[in-house]
């Protein structure tokens, strides 16, 4: 979670406690839930009806900081006691260790709104499974410093991964690496012929050195370029989710900003949820005029205010007004959804839209 | 290992003479001192005493008995001098810092007497290096004045349980705060730094704690950028007792036990910081 961003998000529900990042871009988002099962003892909290759990982030350094020497402390911790306490506002971390030694550690927090990021997997063309072994032998032979990288769907159901090489760039000064996996390199391989996608492979590293270290297999699920990919890891106690932006394919930018967010798309409906995935569609398809081959030419793409219903706009003029994504990065930053009344209807029990992290910071 | 280029005859006398075979140990507990650039040296019969002051808050004394070195002979009744201790730590390990097992570097110290530098011959390996480390004035040191008799509270630790607590200690706290206690939390180390506070706690009947004797409780503060240098100290040593008195003095005794099994003893005497107050405890 710390390679994606510097604020650690702390949610305990009652289905485990979810801990999530999202950077500064907004392009990448994570997510750890921990099943109640992990823990020896989970007690949310009790809340009435109307009030939720309480939630909070704290600076991601300094919770790190409480578990550095990692390799000691798996020697010399017995137990761990996490106690978020609203009213002194303090997060406690205390290390029953060995010798009868006992470290506390209060940290401050900050309250916060739900972080959430909209996807979902059940909606993706194409997925992948493989062990992490597989995937991380793959990415080994990428420089350490590479920011993105394509992966691919070829004949003969082989994937492939491919740096992605900036237009920019010089053809004579770049070197260009390409690998091919087989199909029998998967569990499963569920993919579209010809699909492609373009993430930050930076952001991805970090889910597969945990991959890896625990073991699990990972599953891409991903759609057409521009559209959110999806890495899973299940387990029984663990459910993971990174959620990555892609490069969209458009052709060109010569719209003026002032044709998106169009007035002809559809108005969300009370079935909000799922006009908000056509819609985001809708957005995309309007804007890049026809969807042809891809181009080589890659463009900046910000997230344009939508006209939607009152109540939301203003949430998402905000978002629309922080200046999305820097010129340097080219992704679009990952949509999140506006407040949503709880037990919405949504197509899979994937479907998760939430709050949007309102605090203003962005 | 012999040596094979003698220093000036024994027709001179010297204030102070000694010999250690090997002067890897010596090193290492002067080490465990080196906050300050100088540092103030005694010899008597009973041995050599290292101090380095900082602050006129914090003092630390290394000393080495007569015992351990091979030979060690003072003439005069005490002898005095300030030196720089980093180039004295220099010398040293002018064979450089590693040692090859099987290699060491032998030491003789010879001192003439005020005004005269202290002449070090180390040699390794047949080859002989003569340092002649100018000496000064010295100053006048802090007398902490802390005997047995005016200790409130006492515990002796095994080194092994603080070592990482000192090496992990947060240092964006401006403090150190230590409490003693014959309740609990009994012995607790704590910070206040960016992130928020840490505590760490030491219980009474741990397996760690080898002496514990805490009469009232005692909630001292220290400056951490003075207490963090004892940190050395802390990882040479095998046991370390913590001892404060009535105005909140702190007194840190390390015993350190060298390869050949000897004791030598590190201390740390701190005054507690008076700017902070005791609000919020």
């Amino acid at each position: 979670l710390s390679r994606i961003g510097d604020e650690l998000y702390l949610e305990p529900t009652e289905s485990g406690l979810s801990l999530r990042a999202v950077n500064s871009s907004r392009s990448a988002f994570a997510s750890f839930l921990f099943a109640p099962l992990f823990f020896q003892l989970y007690e949310p909290g009790s809340t009435g009806p109307d009030t939720e759990l309480f939630r909070c982030k704290v600076h991601m350094k300094s919770f790190l900081g409480v578990f550095r020497s990692l390799p000691s402390l798996e020697k010399s911790m017995g137990k761990c006691l996490i106690l978020l306490k609203p009213r002194a506002s303090r997060l406690v971390l205390q290390l029953h260790c060995k010798y009868g030694v006992t470290k506390t550690h209060n940290l401050a927090f900050q309250e916060c709104e739900r972080l959430q990021a909209v996807f979902d997997t059940q909606r993706c063309t194409s997925r992948l499974c493989a062990p992490a072994r597989v995937l991380v032998e793959a990415v080994v032979h990428f420089p350490p410093t590479l920011a993105e990288v394509t992966l691919g769907t070829g004949p003969g159901g082989k994937i492939s991964l491919r740096n992605y090489v900036e237009d920019e760039a010089e053809p004579s000064k770049t070197m260009v690496t390409e690998l091919w996996l087989a199909e029998d390199e998967f569990q499963s391989v569920a993919v579209s012929p010809g699909s492609h996608i373009t993430f930050c492979l930076k952001e991805f590293r970090g889910l597969l050195t945990f991959a890896e270290a625990s073991n699990l297999p990972l599953t891409i699920h991903f759609d057409d370029p521009g559209r959110p990919v999806i890495f899973t890891l299940d387990d029984t106690v663990l459910e993971v989710h990174l959620v990555l932006a892609t490069l969209s394919d458009l052709e060109s930018d010569s719209q003026s900003p002032s044709t998106n967010g169009v007035s002809h798309l559809p108005a969300p409906s009370d079935d909000f949820a799922d006009d908000l995935e056509s819609y985001m569609a809708a957005m995309e398809t309007s804007e890049g005029g026809s969807r042809g081959p891809p181009s080589p030419t890659f463009h900046l793409r910000t997230p344009q205010p939508a006209e939607s219903d009152p109540e939301e706009e203003e949430e998402e003029e905000e978002e629309g007004a922080v200046p999305g994504t820097p010129p340097h990065k080219k992704f679009r930053s990952l949509f999140f959804g506006s407040v949503m009344t709880p037990g919405g209807p949504g197509p899979a029990t994937t479907q998760e839209v939430l709050a949007e992290d309102s605090d203003g910071e962005w | 290992m012999p040596f094979s280029a003698q220093p000036p005859a024994s027709g001179e006398r010297y204030a102070l003479s000694a010999s250690l075979d090997n002067a890897r140990h010596l090193f290492s507990l002067l080490r465990a001192v080196h906050f300050q650039d100088h540092a103030t040296c005694f010899a008597t019969a009973s041995g050599l005493r290292v101090t380095v002051e900082d602050a006129k808050c914090i003092q630390a004394n290394a000393f080495i008995q007569a015992e351990i070195f091979q030979e060690f002979v003072v003439q005069e009744e005490s002898v005095v001098f300030r030196i720089s201790l980093s180039v004295l730590l220099d010398c040293l390990t002018i064979f450089g810092t590693s040692s090859l097992p099987g290699t060491s570097t032998a030491l003789r110290m010879c001192y003439r007497g005020y005004g005269y530098p202290l002449m070090l011959f180390l040699e390794e390996g047949g080859v002989v290096t003569v340092c002649k480390i100018n000496t000064q004035e010295p100053d006048e040191l802090l007398d902490f004045d802390f005997c047995s008799t005016k200790v409130v509270n006492k515990i002796i630790l095994q080194s092994e349980g603080l070592r990482e607590a000192f090496a992990e200690l947060d240092m964006s706290s401006e403090v150190l705060q230590i409490t003693m206690s014959p309740d609990k939390p009994y012995f607790r180390l704590s910070t206040f730094g960016n992130a928020g506070s840490a505590h760490l706690d030491y219980p009474r009947d741990s397996d760690l704690m080898e002496a514990f004797h805490c009469n009232q409780t005692q909630t001292n503060r220290y400056k951490i950028s003075l207490l963090k240098p004892s940190t050395k100290a802390l990882a040479l040593s095998s046991k370390v007792s913590i001892r404060t008195d009535a105005q909140g003095f702190l007194s840190l005794q390390y015993m350190i036990r060298n390869e050949d099994g000897q004791i030598c003893f590190v201390e740390y005497y701190c005054c507690p910081d008076e700017n902070i107050t005791e609000a919020g405890l």
